[in-house]
């Protein structure tokens, strides 16, 4: 996995991460920049995301519509995403045509418009991707849970932003974001397909080298304090349904800690997949499903665990069975993280979860898009050389490690429990 | 270095077809880039058999395959395929139902042995159909509570009066109801067997280890009399637009679907169709309806059309979703697109951006051993030949602005639409 890499940071300190596979006529760029919803404060909570749909409303010198025709024209594929942590963009294309991409986010880092027109109409388009995940009850009770387990820290509140911010952020405001954040030496570029690394590094440094550094973007230094006490939750809408999140604290993706929590995570409640273009697996015979699916007090259970900068949770999120309370479900799963702080795994435990992680690995290999996009994802949060090991750290994991991390992260008084309680009424499933 | 272009589409040379016996066509395709493999397919045993009273018993058989077989619990078939990463899946649509499966190339076997067990020896054991029917029934719930999910659904409805294609494949609560383990059994004995039955595999395995794993698994399968799939009664057409708006409280977006019929995967207005449809409300930020109902309104986040076009009438379809108070002002915008398309067609322009796309993207969309598997298998469904991936080029190249013209004609007319509505 080591071989066709390479790694420079070019004067302006811009960083890039090229690796050639040639198995299809493809290349997937990616520009990745250390900004997300981290970096916001209350008034702005929001801007991040929408400087990221601004980068899509062109320059002097890609102007919208032609930007979208020109990558569309040539059979790419584009598209961006706005995290905790970051902001990413790519491009997918047809490797004789990666110039277009190249030449585009060398532009945009430093000349977007943000025309106050084009900003206006994005305002009612990001207000109403908001009103749609507002449709969604895991939304609102995702939203009510992260603003519990984070008061102090940026976490605190959801990428897509508050709707009174939404509302009230102005021009200026976008664009000094845009200033602050999008600039060489606070990004990343990688760079997966069929191209040959010494001609790209001189193309990329031609359009990217001008671009000049600007000063280190300050961070908001605002820690979480200690959370001494269970909080409890409720969130209630439209429906039949009842839902309950459980979140745990989880450390940052670079703590030794992430690895045996990872094990923990697959024999719990099946791998997450921490792939961004390729799927997972089911996790059926998982501890969680056999305890709370197979025995009725739910019917359906997942465990999420995201590669964070900072330390972040943990979240089980349960589909409460129509003839069941959720404090029926939420006991069945106090059962569970119970044995696992008491009892040891088993060695075929660990071995298992293992094999699964492999399998996910080279589910993501098939698709290069999914190989650039790890190139530069894994900078965000280590350096890639955490990808490159992954799979070695998960095997020297061991057993008295996995309840250690059980004992340490899995703490009732740090969770908070939230539930969604359908306005309907409880459906009676007959 | 470089790849060839051409070279690394599917076609003739590197996909290998073979007829088992017992009427199975097997479709492989090797790439070793990856230790993975998929095993995709699909069968006659799909939502088109299934009686009004009991809507959704296709999808709850398949649903039940894998809750135990005569061999295995549901906990042991879940064991063996996750404790090696691998997984399997069964769907089903109106006139099919289908697998998808992968795993790494050393546990191919595997994959096989519970792909043949699902398939011809199902046990639907009573407690497992119970746990299964409280999912169903919740999914079902959750589904009367979305309202993209309901504004589709009522567009079918109408769009389809009187047709097969009106029903939901996953049925109604009532109708979940009404399943009994008895209507399972019966349904599988009579619907699944190996005549019908495609199956793509593609990934790091050689063709002929392939062909020699599928004819272990389900070449002695033999169904005597697996009943033929009903004919489709004729389409009645819209005589003027319908409007419905179905209520859901306490939603903060309402979802609408505006559209008509379509045409059939086969039918030669196929192509000029898709290409015609891109133009509308997909290429690059959704096309022409993006444009005026994100980009220049900012009514909303998404706004874009969709043809849904297979072995039966399709349906084209504009969907957005947009603030309640909204509604009718997007709805207008998109009625008023829709006639613009019909009245003026495409510009040169447009038609060759799209052209460039569909040829551009398809690279792409071939990439992943999933992406070839769905390719070879939608070359077998619609009998388009081993080549025809190698001739998609010419095949785009070839329609006209008029041919784009005269398709938009004979499928829409601003006068007779379906407008879908969910939300408050």
């Amino acid at each position: 996995m080591k071989n066709n890499l390479t790694q420079v940071t070019l004067s302006n300190g811009l960083k890039l991460l090229l690796k050639e596979i040639h198995t299809a006529p493809i290349i997937s760029a990616w520009l990745w920049y250390r900004v997300g919803s981290r970096d916001e404060v209350a008034g702005r909570t929001g801007i991040s995301h929408w400087v990221e749909h601004m980068q899509f409303k062109g320059t002097q010198q890609f102007p919208a519509n032609l930007l979208d025709r020109s990558i569309s024209r040539d059979g790419g594929t584009w598209n961006a995403f706005t995290y905790i942590d970051w902001t990413a963009y790519f491009e997918t294309m047809p490797a004789d045509k990666i110039d277009l991409a190249l030449r585009l986010e060398a532009d945009r880092m430093l000349n977007s418009r943000f025309d106050p027109e084009e900003v206006a109409s994005e305002r009612t388009v990001i207000i109403s991707e908001r009103e749609g995940n507002e449709n969604e009850p895991l939304f609102l009770l995702g939203e009510a849970l992260q603003q519990t387990a984070f008061r102090v820290h940026p976490y605190h509140h959801e990428v897509i932003g508050d709707m009174a911010d939404l509302r009230a952020m102005t021009r200026d405001d976008l664009y000094n974001h845009y200033h602050t954040y999008y600039v060489p030496n606070n990004a990343v570029m990688a760079m997966a397909g069929d191209f040959d690394t010494q001609a790209m590094l001189t193309r990329i440094r031609e359009l990217f080298e001008t671009v000049p550094a600007g000063s280190e973007p300050a961070r908001l230094a605002r820690p979480e304090p200690p959370q001494n006490g269970e909080v409890r939750l409720s969130v209630e809408g439209p429906g039949t349904t009842s839902y309950v999140q459980v979140c745990y604290r989880f450390p940052p993706a670079s703590h030794p800690d992430f690895f045996p929590l990872s094990v923990l995570d697959s024999l719990l409640a099946g791998p997450s997949n921490l792939n961004m273009f390729s799927g997972g697996i089911s996790n059926k015979t998982s501890r969680l499903y056999r305890a709370l699916v197979d025995k009725e007090y739910v019917v359906s259970v997942h465990g999420g665990a995201q590669a964070t900068i900072d330390p972040f949770v943990y979240t089980i999120t349960m589909t409460i069975h129509p003839s069941r309370q959720p404090e029926e479900a939420l006991a069945a799963l106090d059962r569970e993280i119970k044995r696992v702080k008491d009892e040891k795994v088993t060695k075929d435990e660990i071995t298992r979860a293992i094999k699964q992680a492999r399998a996910i690995f080279a589910y993501g290999s098939e698709n290069i898009t999914n190989q650039a996009f790890w190139l530069g994802y894994a900078e965000m949060f280590a350096k890639y050389n955490w990808f490159e090991t992954y799979l070695d750290k998960l095997s020297a994991v061991t057993a008295r490690e996995i309840q250690r991390v059980a004992n340490e992260y899995f703490k009732r008084q740090s969770r908070v429990v939230g539930t969604y309680v359908p306005l309907e009424g409880r459906h009676d499933g007959k | 270095m470089t790849v060839n272009k051409l070279n690394s589409l599917p076609g003739p040379d590197d996909i290998y077809r073979a007829v088992l016996p017992n009427g199975i066509v097997v479709l492989t395709r090797s790439n070793f880039n990856s230790p993975s493999v998929v095993v995709s397919g699909f069968f006659d045993a799909g939502a088109l058999f299934d009686p009004d009273e009991k809507l959704g018993l296709a999808e709850y058989t398949v649903a039940a395959l894998m809750r135990g077989t005569q061999k295995r619990t549901f906990d042991e078939i879940y064991n063996a395929l996750e404790s090696v990463g691998a997984s399997l899946g069964f769907n089903t649509g109106i006139h099919k139902s289908g697998f998808n499966g992968r795993s790494l190339a050393e546990d191919l076997p595997l994959l096989f042995d519970l792909l043949a067990e699902a398939l011809t020896a199902p046990a639907f054991p009573k407690a497992e159909l119970e746990r299964l029917r409280a999912q169903l029934l919740t999914g079902l719930a959750i589904r009367a509570e979305d309202t993209g999910d309901m504004a589709s659904l009522v567009f079918d409805q109408i769009l389809f009066k009187g047709h097969p294609y009106s029903r939901p494949e996953d049925g109604y609560p009532e109708t979940i109801r009404n399943i009994r383990r008895n209507d399972l059994v019966k349904f599988h004995r009579e619907h699944y067997g190996p005549r019908g039955m495609v199956i793509a595999v593609v990934g790091a395995v050689k063709p002929e280890d392939a062909l020699r794993q599928v004819k272990r698994a389900l070449g002695g399968w033999h169904v005597r009399a697996q009943k033929e799939a009903p004919e489709l009664p004729p389409l009645k057409m819209l005589k003027k637009s319908v409007s419905r708006h179905h209520r859901i409280r306490g939603k903060s977006q309402s979802d609408l679907v505006i559209g008509t019929n379509g045409p059939m995967r086969r039918d030669p207005e196929f192509m000029p169709a898709s290409i015609g449809n891109n133009i509308l409300g997909q290429f690059g930020m959704m096309g022409r309806i993006g444009d005026v109902v994100r980009e220049k309104s900012g009514l909303a986040y998404y706004a874009y059309s969709s043809m849904t076009a297979g072995l039966g009438p399709g349906s084209w379809e504009v969907s957005a979703g947009v603030s309640p108070q909204n509604v009718k002002k997007a709805s207008g915008l998109i009625v008023d697109e829709l006639k613009r398309f019909v009245q003026e067609g495409v510009t040169a322009d447009e038609l060759a951006d799209t052209k460039a796309n569909f040829i551009g993207r398809l690279p792409l969309s071939l990439e992943s051993n999933g992406g070839i598997a769905n390719a070879l298998l939608n070359i077998e469904r619609h009998n388009l030949g081993l080549d025809y991936y190698r001739r998609y080029a010419d095949l785009v190249n070839e329609v006209t602005a008029e041919d784009v013209l005269n398709t938009a004609r004979k499928f829409i007319d601003p006068g007779k639409l379906v407008v879908a509505v969910a939300g408050p």
